[in-house]
């Protein structure tokens, strides 16, 4: 940035330097021809120090002019425009002080008026060349190879002839016409580049002719006056720089012209037509909107409100209806400009004219409907346009567009609508998909909660006795269940043992089972005879449960002073025992309805309380279902035979080793570490 | 996944179950009830023939129609289970609450003697 300042700076200097030596030449050479004298200075010292003062100029509004993007087209013009204001000030100044003195011998004198046609010819290429750096901005505006090879030629040419203006030397004059017709071709094809002019929108063109128009008006001022200037001095001596003479600064007004004259045609041409591309400018930008509107943070209700909105603008509707069916099956209605009654009527009339299937979302085709509201008197609208909105190729809403006008709405508008409709149908189906993914997201969210809770439900330590050993396994599914077991010494002698399945997954299932885990504390403590326990565990639980959900629970009360179990049944899977000295274990049969599943006192009629008597070495094993229930590759499920088996062949082990057995055969029987229900099993074993 | 058809035959309701009833799937057979119950049948069947497997949130929904059953007067019957499914019901002791028959024909009657 500082750089390119400095750059400006020190072309603004160079330009002024050379132009100072070219003033002070020039009046020097042309003093000394009027007096017959050997100029101080070689002649070519003003040609030189003009080709100079061009070649610094150039670069000093190139560096201005051409690096600045922030310069849009009237912009451009403006500073054409703005440069142009100020050199011709300065001219009618000059012009005006002239003028003052009158005939005096200053103001007729010949060196006097070489200064002052200097200072003019000065401001003159100034201001063809400010206006050359911006043109060429206009001409590459959307620049292909082709175009830039040109201008480089161009600009070759340009070079050339300014170097041929400073030598000065004669040059064949068939040369001179090949020259011509090269520069005069070059400059017809840079000519045609007005793409630019497309992008003004109504506003800008009338300004661009304006501006055009005062351009052309300070060209024809200066020519004027570097004309009238050059001949008074021509009439004296034609030893100065004549810009008559010099190609370079002819050739390049005459560039600044044509294309001027060229760009002022094609935008007064182009002024009838800009409010159609402006149109289907605002059409694309509309377009822009709904598609982006999925981006941004905005909801369904937003995309409703910018198809609305951009329909209505880019056809010009009188007014319109979108009426839509949210995700949970409510309808939704906004409007424009017309009163959700109003809409009713057309829609009622429509319907009672049978035209079916267009404006119920069962259409699927976009229709006019034109002819049908004719008969309706009571409404100010003779047209209307219908096009569903379609999400998952099913129709979630209609957009109808209503005109005053008969016949209002052609093919074209029909097209544009239904992009429209059709990229606001793609921005719901996303919004939609994101959401499920939101809500995915959250669900396994509190999955992760779900899991963290229902094993920190799980005991740490279990009961242990003299008389037996017990320990208990546990997985969790990704989708946890609620399975629960527990252990609580009520005295010496007694020890109470609980596991219990909660139907459901998820928090629910979690929830249930820390009020379970509640319920087995405060209830076993009081040593109550297992039925009693089902009873006011029903109790409890018949006011927290879902209508649909229940808990399948077994509870034990192991008496080592008495050798015996006694337990109670609540729907849960049978306890696998196997006696001592046996060689095969068995299912205890018995009856019991799971907790939940009759809320009343009904409940006690459901539930039983067994005895069973124990001899050291005695095993029982308890699980949940997602044990029994687990399925390997061939959908088939592992089964009360086969968890029978595997504590058959390990009845001598110890509870630890007989556990560990039986998981290990159950990943190889599922042979995956995935599991779809949660595991749990506790084994004890009687000791010998 | 659960495919569930519904069937009108003399005065009562046939529910009819193909598939499997899961977590998912019991909103299906909640819907199809609640629909038998609404519409006002005082004999509702459940075809249990094609039913392969049935977890505990689909007994659930059984099992929370039980109470409202009674206070109707309306009369449900289950028919067909595989020994599988049976099983489940046994041990949860659902059978105890429910009517369970081997098939239409008994099942049928069974509906009939209980709503006279």
């Amino acid at each position: 940035m500082f750089k390119s300042k400095a750059l400006i700076r020190l072309a603004f200097l160079g330009s002024a330097v050379a132009w100072v030596i070219l003033l002070f030449s020039d009046i020097t050479v042309l003093f000394s021809s009027l007096q017959g004298l050997q100029p101080d200075v070689p002649e070519w010292l003003p040609r030189l120090m003009l080709a100079f003062f061009v070649v610094c100029l150039f670069y000093y509004y190139k560096l201005r002019i051409e690096r600045d993007d922030t310069l849009n087209f009237t912009d451009l013009l403006w500073k054409v425009f703005a440069t142009g204001l100020i050199t011709t000030i300065i001219s009618l100044v000059l012009r005006l002080l002239v003028f003052l003195l009158g005939n005096t011998v200053l103001a007729t004198n010949v060196v006097f008026t070489d200064f002052i046609y200097q200072i003019n010819l000065a401001l003159l290429v100034n201001f063809l060349l400010a206006a050359l750096v911006s043109w060429k901005r206009l001409i590459l505006y959307q620049k292909s190879k082709w175009l830039l090879r040109a201008w480089l030629a161009f600009d070759v040419m340009l070079l050339t002839i300014l170097v041929y203006d400073t030598i000065g030397s004669p040059i064949l004059y068939s040369l001179r016409l090949v020259v011509n017709i090269i520069l005069g071709a070059l400059l017809l094809i840079l000519s045609a580049n007005m793409r630019w002019v497309a992008y003004l929108n109504f506003k800008q063109k009338w300004t661009s002719l304006l501006l055009l128009l005062l351009v052309f008006f300070y060209l024809f001022y200066f020519f004027y006056s570097v004309e009238s200037g050059s001949e008074i001095i021509a009439k004296t001596s034609s030893a100065f720089l004549d810009f008559r003479n010099h190609l370079f600064i002819i050739f390049l007004a005459l560039f600044i012209i044509v294309y001027g004259v060229f760009s002022f045609l094609v935008i007064l041409f182009n002024l009838p037509t800009s409010s159609v591309f402006e149109q289907k400018l605002e059409e694309v930008v509309n377009y822009q909107r709904i598609s982006q509107s999925i981006q941004t943070e905005q909801d369904e209700e937003s995309v409703y409100n910018i198809l609305l909105e951009s329909s209505v603008s880019s056809v010009f509707a009188d007014a319109a209806w979108l009426e839509i069916t949210r995700v949970n099956n409510e309808q939704k209605i906004y409007t424009y400009r017309i009163s959700e009654q109003e809409s009713k009527n057309i829609r009622e009339h429509l319907e009672k004219n049978q035209v079916k299937g267009i404006l119920d979302t069962g259409s699927e085709k976009t229709k006019n409907l034109s002819k049908y509201l004719g008969s309706l008197k009571t409404s100010r609208f003779r047209s209307i346009l219908a096009f569903p909105i379609m999400v998952k190729e099913e129709t979630i809403g209609t957009l109808a567009l209503l005109k005053e006008l008969p016949d209002g709405f052609n093919k074209e508008m029909t097209r544009i609508i239904s992009t429209f409709a059709n990229q606001a149908g793609i921005s719901i189906e996303n919004f939609r998909l994101l959401e499920e993914a939101f809500q995915h997201a959250r669900y396994k969210e509190e999955l992760k909660i779900a899991k963290t809770v229902q094993q920190s439900l799980l005991p740490t330590k279990l009961e242990q006795d003299n008389d037996f050993e017990v320990v208990a396994f546990s997985a969790s599914a990704d989708e946890v269940g609620g399975d629960y077991y527990d252990t609580l010494r009520i005295d010496a002698h007694t020890v109470a043992l609980i596991i219990a399945d909660v139907s459901g997954k998820g928090t629910t299932a979690a929830f249930h089972m820390s009020q379970m885990k509640g319920i087995f504390h405060s209830l076993a403590q009081q040593h109550l005879d297992p039925k009693e326990f089902m009873q006011r565990s029903n109790q409890a639980l018949t006011y927290c449960l879902e209508r649909n959900s229940f808990i399948s629970a077994s509870f034990f009360i192991i008496d080592t002073q008495q050798k015996n179990i006694r337990y109670s049944r609540a729907g849960h899977c049978p306890v696998l025992y196997m006696q001592a000295g046996q060689n095969h274990s068995y299912y205890l049969k018995d009856r019991g309805a799971a907790l939940g599943m009759v809320r009343s006192r009904e409940y006690n009629n459901h539930i039983e309380t067994n005895e069973i008597s124990y001899q050291p070495g005695d095993i029982m094993v308890l699980y949940t279902d997602g044990i029994t229930e687990a399925k390997n590759a061939k959908g088939e499920e592992f089964g009360n035979d086969r968890l029978a088996l595997a504590l058959n062949e390990k009845a001598t082990a110890s509870a630890k080793e007989i556990e560990d057995y039986i998981i290990k055969q159950l990943y190889a029987f599922t042979g995956t570490q995935n599991i779809n229900d949660d595991y749990t099993s506790m084994t004890v074993k009687f000791k010998t | 996944m659960v495919q569930i058809k519904r069937l009108q035959e003399a005065d009562a309701e046939i529910i009819a179950l193909i598939g499997e009833i899961d977590a998912s799937s019991s909103i299906d057979l909640d819907l199809a009830i609640a629909k038998s119950v609404g519409e006002g049948f005082k004999k509702i069947l459940v075809d249990c023939h094609a039913l392969e497997y049935i977890s505990s949130a689909g007994l659930g929904v059984f099992m929370s129609y039980i109470e409202e059953l009674r206070e109707k007067n309306i009369y449900m019957v289950l028919f067909g289970l595989k020994e599988k499914v049976a099983n489940t019901f046994e041990i949860l002791g659902l059978a105890g609450l429910l009517h369970i028959r081997e098939n239409k024909m008994e099942a049928l009657k069974l509906a009939h003697e209980l709503s006279v």
